[in-house]
C-alpha cells in the first residue's frame, strides 16, 4: 500500500486534488481510497486530505499517520503545520513554492526525496484561480506524477478530463507543464 | 461497471437503479451530497422522480408518508439531529406499514456541535419499527439500497440504512455499479397491496381506540419476524443475480475464535486488520459484524457468539446512563442462551474520533489479558 497525504488551505483544491489522484490510480487499475480529514472547511484554514492505493481492497479507513508521500499545496503553512509528521524515511515531499530548492533542503533535511514546483505560477498562467488565490491542485498532480513515478501523466490527464468540472483543458495543460518543470533537489 | 465514488454517491446510484418515484429531503451534513446527486439526476431526467424540497426533516418524512400511501417508491436521507427531528413521524411510517427507504449517515447528536461519526442518532430510533441495516463499505451501501426495497415492499416495513459519517459517506472507493436491467428484474415496479387513489376510495391513518390499537402493535411485531424470515431469501436471490452476499450478520475468522469482537459500520474494516495481526501472533480472535440490528437476529447472534469464550463489543454510540447500546442488546439476547460468554463493553470513536487498527488491537489485548469485564464500559482512548 502507498499512502499520500495532501496539505493545503481551504479553497486551494486539496480535497479535489486527492480525489483526482485516486481517479488516476483507478484508471491504471489500482484499488483506491480518497477522503478529506473531515474538518469544518473554511477558506484559508489548513486542510488535510488523504489518498491510498493498493493492489487489493483497502480495509484501512483511519487517517494517514505515516505517509509514503506528502503533497504541499501552500508553502506558507510550513511554520504552522508539521507537514512531514510521520513521513517515512525516503518518502517524497512535493511542494508548491517559488523559493529555491536549496531552501527546502535546509528546512526538511536529508531524509526525504524533495521536489519543488512553482505550481502557483503555472496555475496563474493557465488562468486557474486568481493571482491571489491560484488553484494549484491539478498542476501539483502533474509534478507528483513525475516526482514519484507512481502514476502516469496520461492517467492524470484522463482523470482531470473525467473529474474536474471546469476548465478541463487549462487544468490538463497546467498538469503537463508541472510534469515537465518539476525539479528534484 | 466499476467506478471510484463516494459512499454517499453509492447510495444515490442505488436509489437511481431502484427507480424511486418520489424523493423528499432537507439538507444536513454529512448527508447532503446524497440528495445533491439525486437532485441533479432528477433535473437531468436520468432519474424520473419527483424531488420535493421541504423546510425540515419532519416534513421530508411526512411528505413521503403521503407519497408512499399513493403506492409510489420513495426515498429520503438524513443525519444526526435531522433524524431526531423526524422521530415522531418515524413511528407513523412503520405503524402505517409504508415501505419507505432512508439513508442515515450516522452523525453525533448535538450539543455541543459535532458533525462527525457516531451511531447514537440511529440507535435512538430503535423502538420506531424501522428495520435497521448497518454498512461497512460503499459497495455494501449501494447493494443495501436495492435489497432494502425488496425487503421493505415484501413485509411492508420501512428500512433505514445507517453508516458512518465521513469514514464512509465522504470516502471515495471502488464500487461495482450493477446493470440497470438486472436491478429491474430483482426489484420490479412496486405494487402496493392497497393505495390511495380515486378509483377505490379508502380511509388511511384511522383511529384505533382501546379496542384494536394493541392488536395493531402486535401485527407490527409479527411483521418484524417476517422480515427476519424473508431476509435470507432476499440475500440468496441477490447473491444469485449480483454475486455478492450479505447475511443478517457477517463473520470474519469467527469459526474457531475464542474472543469474538462485535462491530458495526466502518470500525469493522479497521478491525479486520487488527484481527489479521493478532491471528499472525497465534491469538484465536474473530469478528461478528452486525448488519441487521432491527429486528434483532437473535438466533444468529446466539449461534455465533455462543461458541466464544469472551465477547467484546465496540460501540461508537452511547446511551447515557447505560453505556454501549449494542453491548446492552447483545447481553439481553444471550441471557436466555445456554452459552453466555462474558461481554466486554467498549466505547470508542464517539464524535468521529479516529479508531485505528492499533486501537482495536489494544482493545483485544485488554480483553485477552483480563479474566472478567468491568461493570462500567471501557472508554478506549479517553484523554485524561
Amino acid at each position: 500500500m502507498q499512502e499520500i497525504r495532501f496539505h493545503g488551505r481551504g479553497g486551494q483544491g486539496s480535497v479535489i486534488g486527492s480525489e483526482v489522484l485516486a481517479q488516476a490510480f483507478f484508471i491504471e487499475g489500482k484499488f483506491v481510497q480518497a477522503f478529506p480529514a473531515f474538518g469544518v472547511e473554511r477558506r484559508g484554514a489548513p486542510v488535510t486530505a488523504f489518498c491510498r492505493i493498493d493492489n487489493q481492497h483497502i480495509n484501512l479507513r483511519s487517517q494517514i499517520y505515516h505517509p509514503d508521500h506528502v503533497v504541499v499545496l501552500d508553502a506558507s503553512m510550513l511554520d504552522n503545520v508539521n507537514v512531514i509528521e510521520g513521513l517515512k524515511k525516503n518518502g517524497s515531499i512535493v511542494i508548491n513554492s517559488s523559493r529555491t530548492p536549496e531552501f527546502y533542503k535546509d528546512f526538511f533535511g536529508d531524509d526525504y526525496r524533495l521536489f519543488v514546483i512553482d505550481a502557483a505560477a503555472i496555475a496563474v498562467s493557465h488562468r486557474l484561480g486568481s493571482a491571489a488565490n491560484p488553484i494549484v491542485n491539478t498542476a501539483i498532480l502533474g509534478a507528483f506524477s513525475k516526482a514519484t513515478g507512481l502514476v502516469g501523466i496520461n492517467a492524470i490527464l484522463q482523470a482531470i478530463e473525467a473529474y474536474v468540472p471546469v476548465k478541463k483543458a487549462q487544468n490538463q495543460q497546467a498538469a503537463q507543464a508541472a510534469y515537465n518543470q518539476v525539479v528534484k533537489v | 461497471m466499476k467506478k471510484a465514488i463516494k459512499g454517499n454517491h453509492a447510495i444515490s446510484y442505488g436509489v437511481k437503479l431502484s427507480k424511486v418515484g418520489v424523493i423528499s429531503a432537507y439538507p444536513i451534513t454529512p448527508q447532503t451530497t446524497i440528495v445533491e446527486e439525486l437532485s441533479e439526476m432528477c433535473a437531468s431526467k436520468d432519474l424520473d422522480a419527483s424531488f420535493i424540497k421541504v423546510e425540515s426533516e419532519h416534513s421530508a418524512m411526512a411528505a413521503l408518508i403521503g407519497a408512499a400511501t399513493t403506492g409510489v417508491r420513495t426515498f429520503t436521507a438524513t443525519s444526526g439531529n435531522g433524524l431526531l427531528l423526524m422521530h415522531e413521524v418515524l413511528h407513523w411510517t412503520a405503524g402505517a406499514r409504508l415501505p419507505i427507504v432512508m439513508a442515515n449517515v450516522n452523525r453525533a447528536v448535538s450539543g455541543v456541535w459535532n458533525i462527525w461519526a457516531e451511531q447514537t442518532d440511529s440507535l435512538a430510533q430503535r423502538d420506531t419499527g424501522w428495520i435497521q441495516i448497518y454498512c461497512e463499505s460503499s459497495q455494501e451501501l449501494l447493494d443495501a439500497v436495492i435489497m432494502a426495497y425488496k425487503l421493505a415492499e415484501k413485509v411492508m416495513l420501512p428500512v433505514m440504512i445507517a453508516y458512518d459519517a465521513f469514514f464512509l459517506s465522504h470516502t471515495t472507493e471502488i464500487v461495482d455499479i450493477p446493470d440497470a436491467d438486472l436491478v429491474d428484474r430483482f426489484i420490479p415496479p412496486y405494487v402496493p397491496p392497497v393505495s390511495l387513489n380515486f378509483d377505490e376510495p379508502r380511509m388511511f391513518g384511522g383511529f384505533f381506540a382501546t379496542d384494536y390499537f394493541y392488536e395493531h402493535r402486535y401485527t407490527l411485531q409479527q411483521a418484524t419476524h417476517e422480515a427476519l424470515r424473508y431476509y435470507p431469501e432476499v440475500c440468496r436471490e441477490f447473491h444469485g443475480v449480483f454475486g455478492r452476499a450479505y447475511d443478517l450478520v457477517e463473520t470474519y475468522q469467527a469459526e474457531d475464535a475464542e474472543v469474538i469482537l462485535v462491530t458495526a459500520g466502518a470500525i469493522t474494516s479497521v478491525s479486520r486488520i487488527a484481527i489479521d495481526k493478532l491471528r499472525a501472533k497465534g491469538e484465536k480472535v474473530g469478528i461478528m459484524k452486525l448488519r441487521m440490528f432491527r429486528p434483532i437476529p437473535v438466533d444468529c447472534w446466539r449461534d455465533v457468539l455462543g461458541k466464544a469464550r469472551k465477547v467484546v463489543v465496540i460501540d461508537r454510540n452511547m446511551s447515557v446512563g447505560l453505556g454501549g447500546v449494542f453491548a446492552s442488546e447483545i447481553r439481553s439476547a444471550l441471557y436466555a442462551s445456554d452459552n453466555r460468554p462474558p461481554i466486554y463493553s467498549v466505547i470508542a470513536g464517539l464524535g468521529g474520533r479516529d479508531v485505528t487498527p492499533e486501537d482495536v488491537e489494544g482493545i483485544l489485548n485488554h480483553v485477552l489479558t483480563h479474566d472478567k469485564p468491568s461493570d462500567e464500559p471501557l472508554f478506549w482512548g479517553l484523554k485524561q
